[in-house]
């Protein structure tokens, strides 16, 4: 084809190729992005890293890695699922990303799996690095991989539901202050790298229902402590993933 | 919904590309669009004309599907904008008033991504040099001039091949050098035979690039025509020259027809007021060389669209 004419000849791509065209260059837009890869990265890596080998907090019998590693991959979901997902967003919903995606032959449905094919893309990375520096620092994974992957995945759906719901209803400014506040908060009380056992009961109660609590909690179980399926962690993810990606659906506002 | 218009096929050639039938769009109790009539013809370029704040994105963006009509019918394409929005996608190109583009991109990597979700998309790399947009391929979009993102948001609109395009405001805060590009681009558009819709607030832009023009003001169309058509009426055209003070004005008078006017505004300035066509022209020249006259500066001051908005609204256009 060349540009000497203009004349029409429409039709859409086919919808395989749009949904990867799309997942590529929302991964492509991530990578590229400091902040998001601060988020994603580095943070998750420095807490591994740096907990690891110095001793600040104090996580219980057994090597600190044990403990930390399952604690650090609930971290990198939440962090590319939940924040970098809600900021991404909302800023394409203030810029007019969205909307003008909306008018192109990308169904909505496509636009949505693009947008988790990309999640989950960044995720396998994210794990593929934090495995290979844990195996460096001596980590000793137990349990049911097919549980860890069920975990994984819901609590992507989790997080992705609170993240939508964000920046689908918020403005983008308000989505970037309050994602970022969210991580922190949860990178404290969630169980990351701070266990439960830190904080008294009646707070710790309601701390064990957060998805971040779940998910940390739950692949500690299976990976330090080599349980079956956790199936009440997984119960509390579903039943985040469910609630949020309703609400999401429900209220997301596309301008 | 369809059988607003009973009888009518789709896909019928004829069929204007665009019908909007009353439409009213209310933002609170204000509405936006008023009882709004608006067609379209096919192949033709149409410029929606109005000052900021008339209606012309909420138009437009009701007709490429963003908004719900609260009243009245809108056809695009002989289909509805909402419920029709999948099949009517790939068939029309859209350029928003501004935005549509991730800020970390850039510019060939957006343009090659919306060329990839249609089946057969232009030349990326020759469109990108069409619009002047080569030596920023590689500058991400929040970089690029206000220029550079409107020629962007342009080339989107129409690397995908459609049939009908909807530009809302193209060349607002171009320079002129690249308005005249976006003119040319436009303009060939039409000749390949794509259905184009652009508002603007530019009078010179509609009477230079419109086969059709509807002037909108406070949500409603207060005329539609041909900018000939448009200028036509009204006032009528009026002929001025400079010459030496103190012409005989009786003499010229006999010499015109009947219903003209002739008077000296001031010293050595005239004005000829009547029905101005070349044999009036002629003859005022004749009468000038017969009397030794050199008529200076002569002008003939046609009805402009300027006027005809004024006129109709008594407000100037330009906001
Ligand atoms: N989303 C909106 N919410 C409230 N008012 C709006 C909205 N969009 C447009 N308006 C109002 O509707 C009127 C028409 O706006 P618009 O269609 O953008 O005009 P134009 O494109 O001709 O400048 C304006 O008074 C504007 O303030
Ligand atoms: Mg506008």
């Amino acid at each position: 084809m060349s540009t000497e004419t203009f004349s029409p000849r429409p039709g859409a791509a086919p919808v395989s190729r749009m949904i990867r065209a799309q997942a590529a260059l929302e991964t492509r837009m991530l990578l590229r992005n400091g902040e998001q890869l601060l988020l994603t990265v580095v943070i998750p890596t420095l807490l591994l890293v740096l907990f690891s080998a110095v001793d600040i907090v104090d996580t219980g019998e057994g090597k600190a890695v044990d403990f930390l590693a399952p604690g650090v991959l609930a971290l990198a979901v939440m962090s590319t699922a939940f924040t970098g997902q809600a900021i991404a967003t909302g800023f394409e919903r203030r810029y007019g990303v969205l909307k003008r995606l909306g008018a192109s032959p990308l169904p909505r449905w496509a636009l949505m799996t693009a947008k988790t094919c990309s999640v989950l893309v960044t995720e396998v990375l994210q794990v593929v690095l934090l495995t290979v520096i844990a195996f460096a620092l001596g980590w000793s994974p137990q349990g049911n991989p097919f549980a860890v992957l069920l975990l994984l995945v819901l609590g992507t759906a989790a997080f992705s539901g609170l993240g939508l719901l964000m920046a689908g209803t918020l403005k983008a400014e308000v989505t970037l202050a309050a994602a970022n506040l969210v991580f922190l908060l949860l990178l404290v009380g969630g169980g990351v790298i701070v266990p439960m056992e830190k904080f008294p009961g009646g707070v710790r109660a309601v701390l064990e229902l957060l998805p971040i609590s779940a998910l940390s909690d739950g692949l500690r179980d299976v990976l330090q402590h080599g349980a079956g399926m956790p199936w009440g962690d997984l119960g509390i993810l579903a039943v985040w993933a469910v609630l949020g990606l309703g609400a999401a659906a429900k209220l997301f506002r596309w301008e | 919904m369809r059988s607003v218009f009973p009888g009518d096929t789709p896909e019928a050639p004829d069929r204007p590309a665009v019908e909007v039938r009353g439409l009213v769009k209310r933002y609170g109790p204000k509405a936006a669009v008023d009882g709004l009539d608006l067609s379209v013809a096919r192949g033709g370029l149409t410029a929606v004309l109005g000052p900021n704040g008339a209606g012309k994105t909420t138009t437009i963006e009701t007709c490429e599907g963003y908004r719900r009509p609260d009243a009245g019918t809108v056809r695009v394409l002989g289909l509805d904008p909402v419920a029709d929005a999948a099949e009517l996608r790939p068939r029309v190109g859209v350029m928003l008033q501004s935005g549509g583009v991730y800020a970390g991109a850039r510019a060939e990597e957006m343009l090659r991504h919306v060329a990839a979700l249609h089946a057969h998309p232009l030349d990326v790399p020759s469109l990108i040099e069409r619009l002047g947009l080569g030596g920023c391929g590689r500058t991400a979009y929040r970089r690029l001039s206000g220029g550079q993102q409107q020629r962007l948001a342009l080339a989107m609109a129409v690397v995908g091949r459609p049939e009908l395009v909807f530009l809302d405001e193209p060349t607002a805060g171009l320079d002129p050098q690249a308005r005249h590009a976006t003119w040319d681009l436009v303009r060939e558009l039409r000749t390949d035979g794509v259905t184009v819709v652009l508002t603007t607030h530019y009078m010179d832009e509609a009477e230079a690039l419109a086969d059709d023009i509807a002037i909108i003001d406070s949500g409603r169309v207060i005329a539609q025509g041909s900018p000939e058509e448009l200028c036509r009426g009204g006032a009528e055209n009026t002929l001025r020259f400079s010459g030496r003070p103190g012409l005989d004005l009786a003499s010229l008078l006999k010499a015109l027809p009947a219903e003209s006017t002739a008077a000296e505004l001031t010293p050595g300035t005239y004005r000829v007021g009547g029905r101005i066509d070349p044999q009036l022209l002629a003859t005022v020249t004749t009468w000038c060389a017969q009397n030794g006259v050199m008529p200076d500066r002569i002008a003939v001051e046609r009805h402009t669209l300027e006027d005809v908005f004024l006129e109709l609204t008594g407000k100037e256009l330009r906001a």
